[in-house]
């Protein structure tokens, strides 16, 4: 049969000749290349001193965006639910009343919010599905803890604190690889 | 004479548990640098302390007997193993008379005449340690590592014996002393390449050290002849491994590599030249150990019958024709012929 690859070997076993049998040869050239490997240099990252660097486009820990003037961006369309695979987000939306303008944006928001973080595999379709630029993924960690309910972020975890926001530049040059 | 001995027993106790104690540190940096780790950097400065944090938490693990096993000889089985360690070195000469308070001091604990035949008499003892704690274990995986373990070391004992003999013959003495003086011009390894390569082999199967790591080898036996073993029980077990490779290394040295007798010996006298001397013989020692790690971590093990074939088929009838020929060679030169 024709071989798809050129990777194909002709596998023999034939009888070892004597320089094989003696096996010092085969022996001495590993410890050399053993010897070799004594004075690389060390692949280890010695973890709680140095960390390892994250990947620019890390997928971690969500965040609900404000725009510039501290409004939420979210508008409870459910576009990033229905894109989970995972299904880790669920959500109900509330109309904005008079005198809120100052806290949303436009005039639906999402009164609850919430993402699953054990169910999430953070594959970050939720951000690509997003029309609004509310939610996006960060380079921060989602710790563990003993009990599962503990999980379930709501909206007291995801949405930016206005004093506070979180850096999401990394991800939105995702895809054009211009910084990199 | 006697407080001599004994101050000299007891340093060489501490010696010989101390060095073990840091071959395991080594063995551990070694297999680090081997597969571009770091190994044990975290007690102390570079790790230095890791042996002792080992020894701790070896006392401080729970001391385990199976129910089902032999209680008394489950006990006795390290503590064989350990004791014939640790006597080897005893007539081992660890460098030239050393001058102290007025007194010449012999760094050799008892100078046996019949010195090699002490040491293989007593290597051989040191397989009941491991024989008596797979056998007490009363598990498959020990019992398979304790039959490993025998039928290893019998075979190789003969091939080593054979080639020990070959050094008795050329230096006309069993005595560890005698042989060592007789090397302090041209060593043994000079002459007797062929046979220092087939002790050098033969000692690592008794060692049981890779690649003849079959009596404890963890892929197929779990953990060989110390599976059941826990605590200090299993720490006495690899400490006298670690031990007996140390006391080893000092015997190839000894038959091979001139023992303490160095280039330019001729140009020191008194105790410099004692302290010169253990020096030399600490390095070669060294040495030995470092290799025998370095092959461990190099070479994959030897399947059973690729054991017993290299043993009784290669390794046999090269030393009896290596001893054939340097008895000739001895013959003719005394003028037999």
């Amino acid at each position: 049969m024709e071989s798809l690859t050129n990777r194909k070997k002709v596998v023999s076993d034939k009888p070892m000749t004597l320089w094989e049998k003696i096996y010092l040869p085969a022996i001495i050239s590993g410890m050399i290349t053993t010897m070799r490997h004594m004075f690389r240099k060390r692949k280890t990252i010695k973890y709680p001193e140095e960390t390892r660097e994250f990947a620019p486009v890390y997928r971690g820990q969500h965040v609900l965006k404000r725009d510039e003037q501290g409004r939420e961006n979210c508008t409870a369309c459910g576009l990033c639910a229905v894109a989970c695979p995972a299904e880790a987000i669920t959500m109900t939306s509330a109309e904005r009343e008079r005198g809120e303008e100052h806290l949303y944006r436009e005039e639906k928001y999402a009164a609850t919010y919430e993402i699953n973080m054990l169910r999430c595999i953070f594959c970050g379709l939720c951000e690509e599905a997003c029309p609004k630029e509310a939610v996006f993924l960060t380079d921060r960690l989602v710790p563990t803890y003993f009990e599962r309910d503990n999980f379930t972020y709501g909206k007291d975890k995801l949405v930016e604190a206005i004093d506070q926001r979180i850096d999401i530049t990394k991800r939105q040059h995702t895809g054009k690889r211009t910084q990199l | 004479m006697l407080i001599e001995k004994s101050i000299l027993v007891i340093l060489l106790f501490l010696v010989s548990l101390g060095a073990a104690a840091y071959m395991t540190y080594f063995e551990r940096k070694l297999a680090a640098w081997i597969q571009d780790r770091v190994g044990p950097d975290r007690a102390g400065p570079f790790g230095i302390l890791q042996p002792i944090a080992d020894g701790v938490k070896m006392f401080l693990k729970e001391d385990f007997i199976p129910a089902k096993a032999d209680k008394w000889l489950f006990i006795i089985g390290p503590g064989i193993a350990m004791f014939t360690a640790l006597i080897t070195s005893a007539v081992i000469p660890w460098g030239p008379k050393l001058h102290l308070f007025g007194r010449d001091i012999v760094l050799q604990v008892a100078d046996i005449n019949i010195g090699i035949l002490y040491v293989f008499g007593v290597i051989s003892i040191g397989v009941y340690g491991i024989m008596i704690g797979g056998w007490a274990s009363n598990n498959k995986y020990s019992l398979y590592g304790a039959i490993r373990a025998s039928s290893q070391m019998i075979s190789y004992e003969l091939a080593m014996g054979v080639s020990a003999i070959t050094i008795v013959l050329l230096s006309g003495s069993l005595s560890l002393t005698t042989i060592v003086e007789g090397q302090s011009d041209v060593w043994n390894i000079v002459y007797q390449p062929v046979a220092f390569l087939i002790f050098f082999i033969c000692a690592l199967a008794e060692l049981n050290r890779a690649p003849f790591d079959l009596p404890e080898c963890e892929s197929e036996l779990v953990g060989g002849y110390h599976t059941e073993y826990s605590s200090m029980k299993l720490g006495l077990y690899l400490f006298a491994e670690y031990t007996s490779m140390f006391v080893s290394s000092a015997i190839m040295a000894i038959l091979f590599f001139g023992g303490y007798n160095f280039p330019g010996m001729s140009h020191f006298s008194g105790n410099t030249l004692a302290i010169l001397g253990i020096a030399a013989f600490a390095t070669k020692i060294f040495l030995f150990i470092f290799v025998i790690m370095w092959i461990r971590w190099t070479i994959p093990r030897f399947r059973f019958d690729q054991l017993m074939h290299l043993g009784w088929k290669s390794l046999l009838p090269l030393s009896l024709i290596n001893l054939l020929v340097t008895g000739l060679v001895i013959a003719y030169k005394n003028g037999w012929f």
